[in-house]
């Protein structure tokens, strides 16, 4: 089980109509690759996010895959258009099952 | 003519060249501004204390640093320290110990922490000289009562920048003067003593060689009112002191122990030429 998993997001509040807005994620996870030995030699598991999924007012916007070699608290930055107010909703997806969604308003005016 | 013309213009090119490197500013302090969040605006440039005497001017060691490794600290979305400093806002909320306390039964807010980590360290009422690592310690110890943390463990160094992070933006002001002086007088001591099989001092890098190249890093002036600093390399919170013990080891000397009362009295005074920078911690650096 993974533990201290907390999904972060930074939206801005506030775009004109059309405009790119630059979004930033990171979700604090140890992102354990599968590859590793504990001290007695046994393979300590995989446990990672892997996928990673955002939509807007229920358009997807960015869907991705993500491998054992990402490292630890996995940031993603993009850019998206915003055509009208709304709210983004994210999605990590953990190799336990775990999900974990946050989400995000923003206005356009 | 095209024959002679060549070398003159190759001549010209290396002067050009040789006059680039030989400028003042080459691995020195740039001209960027630093604003965290868009709000807090930070001092990382100050006229040097009245008792430094070879410094003019004091400088941020972020000043030195790469545009891409300053921009980590512009936002503090993007500073990797903000995890651990999270990490220490839950920790001051859990009750630990037999005193069944936490930080916030005492201290109520982190916020009423404001303004403190400006005049770290001082000395206090017994008559030594404290750090924060102190103050926390003995809080964990005395009225917790529970374990005191590890020097530069994760737990102490992220609950030091998360008291530090209080105080960001406001001007350092360590007092020298006073019950404080003996122990300025034995970091500053300590500052110009050379050590270690290299034979060299705090001094010989940070006073007489900042601005310039080492081997190829920028030498900074070796401020310290980012700390604890969230290091690239290591990929954590390094303390005041595991810096202090970093340099002294690269001199090839036998260094001193964390929270060692040498190191007390050098943090003082090192904090003291950061008179009139922000506190800055958790920083960002390479």
């Amino acid at each position: 089980m993974a533990e201290g998993v907390k999904p972060r997001v930074k939206v801005p509040k506030t775009a004109t109509a059309g405009e790119a807005i630059t979004i930033k994620t990171l979700i604090s996870h140890q992102m354990e690759s599968g590859q590793r030995k504990d001290s007695d030699g046994n393979a300590i598991p995989r446990s990672i996010i892997n996928r990673f999924v955002v939509d807007f007012n229920g358009e997807n916007v960015l869907d991705v895959t993500l491998e054992p070699a990402i490292s630890t608290n996995p940031y993603f930055e993009f850019e998206a258009t915003v055509p009208e107010s709304g709210e983004f909703h994210f999605t990590w997806y953990d190799d336990d099952g775990s999900v974990y969604e946050t989400t995000e308003p923003i206005t356009v005016g | 003519m095209n024959r002679m013309s060549a070398p003159g213009l190759s001549a010209a090119t290396a002067i050009a060249v040789v006059t680039g490197l030989a400028a003042p500013a080459f691995g020195g302090p740039d001209d960027d501004e630093l604003i965290i969040n868009g709000d807090t605006t930070i001092i990382t440039e100050a006229p040097a204390p009245d008792h430094m005497e070879y410094i003019s001017t004091i400088y941020s060691g972020w000043r030195f640093r790469t545009d891409e490794t300053q921009a980590l600290e512009e936002d503090d979305f993007d500073n990797p320290a903000m995890l651990a400093v999270d990490a220490a806002l839950e920790a001051f909320d859990t009750v630990e110990g037999d005193a069944g306390e936490s930080c916030a039964s005492c201290h109520g807010d982190v916020e009423s922490f404001a303004g403190l980590t400006a005049h770290m360290p001082k000395v206090g009422e017994d008559g030594n000289l404290v750090v924060m690592e102190d103050l926390i310690n003995e809080c964990r110890t005395d009225r917790m009562q529970t374990e005191a943390w590890k020097w530069s463990g994760d737990d102490m160094q992220s609950m030091v920048a998360l008291i530090g992070l209080q105080s960001r933006g406001m001007t350092m002001d360590v007092a020298i003067d006073g019950p404080a002086a003996p122990f300025w007088q034995q970091g500053k001591d300590m500052y110009y003593t050379r050590y270690g099989q290299l034979e060299l001092s705090c001094a010989n890098c940070h006073e007489d060689n900042w601005g310039n190249m080492i081997r190829a890093d920028h030498l900074s002036q070796g401020q310290i009112n980012g700390f604890p600093t969230y290091r690239l390399k290591q990929a954590k919170l390094i303390s005041k002191h595991n810096r202090f013990r970093g340099c002294i080891r690269d001199t090839r000397a036998e260094t001193f122990a964390e929270g060692s009362d040498e190191f007390r009295a050098l943090e003082l005074y090192v904090a003291s030429r950061g008179n009139g920078l922000s506190v800055e911690t958790p920083a960002v650096r390479q």
